[in-house]
């Protein structure tokens, strides 16, 4: 379903994604774990057709994204790390604005609407303004507004930040009943180790822009000979604080950059 | 194309929702009418032009659709901070379609909002000439308000962040509506002033107004007509320039 090959892309100075393969199969639920900066976001802003790849191979169901982007969009839904919902609309009018901006034919809109948002626990909350939502249910209506045009992939970008243990609990579940339901292949990010060990079939850890191992929980521990998945995390990846941000020069870079355009 | 009504329809929508915003907003045009119409009318009056709150009220007017026409295209900054603005770069429509449905919705705000302070203008004394000129005047706003939502949404992809907000309140936006004439007669100016006024889009916008609400115009209506349609090409085109390069 979804295949990358030999994918590097640099900003400046930085290599954020040095020659990362792998393979996602139909129906699948994978996992793409790391540190911060490793180099997640940045992979899935190339396999969603936000950022150009520098070198290397994608197919989204087949497709080249960089060849054919509107096909390929129309085959995934995304859940971005931050929130991308309009507050000033109602759930039940982000959700119609996302079904005519993906085409979703008006007869079978207001149907898949109620059904997604049934099964999200939104429906009755369909006319409230999205921003009276809790951090919760923001979520949940994202990712049943990800789902609405019936992508054959989900992306979810760290869905659960921020959340409380009940619902993110909650929104797991609701996801994998989707993925047994309506056999959407899930390609999430996590940062917590006993979601991923909960609901991934496999798992891809990349650390520094390379992937330092892939395979399902238990191989990923056995390999490490550990007992859970965040010791097999930390022994593959080490135990020291990666800082993402900001030094004086970045600071500069960005107003140089907010005037001059990109 | 539904995608661009789909746009559209969420700046009205968001506009109808915000009420107390649009009550804000007629404030300040109010305080130019009022303060301005009946402060200097006295004066406007013994240099023989007349009164002065009818020469003013289409300047106002001017006024209040160029700022909200530029705001809601900056308003992509606050769609870029809050998220949505990634939710329509992911979507599987093309960005000049996308671009095309905000600024429409952008201008259609701005001239409601013109009319609601030509209703005000009207209330406080102001009188229009000509009841069949007014639908041309509601075109020469409309014009205006395409002008600047189109930069509007060309700042609005260029600037990363809130920061630049300030600087193009006032290096932009204020100069615009001061070299305008909104509030004074273009001629008689110093050589110098006549020159940036000829240079400034709204001028011809404002003189429209003043043609098509008051009968009184500096270059004419079809002047001021072409250089408004000619303009507002130009800025369509900067703006889908602009916003087919965002970055996320």
């Amino acid at each position: 379903m979804i295949h990358v090959e030999n994918l590097v892309k640099t900003f400046g100075e930085v290599t954020a994604v040095n020659g990362v393969s792998f393979d996602v199969h139909a129906g699948e639920i994978f996992a793409f774990l790391g540190p911060n900066g490793a180099g997640k976001t940045t992979t899935i802003q190339m396999l969603t057709t936000l950022v150009r790849p520098d070198s290397g191979q994608i197919a989204i169901d087949g497709l080249d994204p960089k060849v054919q982007p509107h096909d390929v969009r129309r085959r995934f839904g995304i859940v971005f790390q931050d929130p991308s919902l309009d507050s000033e609309l109602t759930a039940y009018e982000n959700m119609e604005l996302h079904g005519v901006l993906y085409h979703v034919p008006r007869r079978t809109r207001h149907e898949r609407i109620e059904r997604l948002l049934t099964i999200f626990e939104l429906w009755e909350r369909r006319d409230a303004y999205v921003k009276t939502f809790s951090g919760g249910m923001r979520r949940r209506l994202e990712i049943a507004r990800g789902l609405l045009h019936t992508p054959r992939i989900l992306f979810l970008d760290e869905p659960t930040l921020g959340l409380d243990p009940q619902s993110r609990n909650q929104l797991w579940t609701q996801v994998k009943h989707l993925n047994e339901s309506e056999g959407v292949t899930v390609f999430l990010t996590t940062h917590y180790m006993d979601e991923a060990d909960r609901v991934a079939h496999r798992i891809a850890i990349i650390d520094h822009g390379r992937i330092v191992a892939q395979g399902s929980s238990a191989e990923l521990k056995a390999q490490t000979n550990t007992d859970s998945l965040e010791a097999a995390f930390l022994a593959l990846t080490g135990s020291t604080i990666r800082d993402e941000r900001a030094d004086a020069a970045d600071q500069m870079r960005q107003m140089v950059k907010m005037w001059r355009g990109r | 194309m539904s995608a661009i009504y789909i746009l559209w329809l969420r700046e009205l929508k968001r506009y109808s929702r915000s009420r107390a915003q649009v009550v804000a907003s007629l404030g300040q045009p109010l305080l130019y009418l009022l303060v301005l119409g009946f402060g200097l009318g006295p004066v406007f009056q013994k240099a023989g032009k007349g009164s002065y709150l009818q020469f003013v009220a289409p300047g106002v007017i001017g006024m209040s659709v160029l700022f909200t026409s530029i705001f809601s295209g900056i308003g992509l900054l606050w769609d870029r901070q809050f998220g949505f603005l990634k939710e329509t770069l992911v979507a599987p429509v093309p960005r000049l379609q996308i671009m095309v449905g905000r600024t429409l919705g952008g201008a259609s705000v701005a001239m409601i909002q013109g009319l609601l302070i030509l209703v005000v203008c009207v209330i406080a004394g102001f009188r229009p000439w000509s009841v069949m000129q007014l639908p041309v005047g509601v075109a020469v706003m409309a014009l205006i308000a395409i002008v600047f939502s189109a930069l509007g949404t060309a700042i609005g992809s260029t600037l990363q962040n809130m920061q630049g907000f300030q600087l193009v309140m006032n290096f932009l936006v204020m100069p615009i509506f001061f070299l305008s004439g909104a509030l004074f007669p273009l001629d008689g100016l110093p050589p110098a002033l006549s020159v940036v006024t000829r240079l400034d889009p709204l001028t011809y916008g404002i003189d429209g107004l003043r043609g098509t609400l008051i009968g009184l115009t500096h270059f004419g209506l079809a002047t001021d007509v072409g250089v408004l349609a000619v303009v507002a090409t130009a800025f369509l085109g900067l703006g889908a320039y602009s916003f087919s390069k965002i970055q996320v």
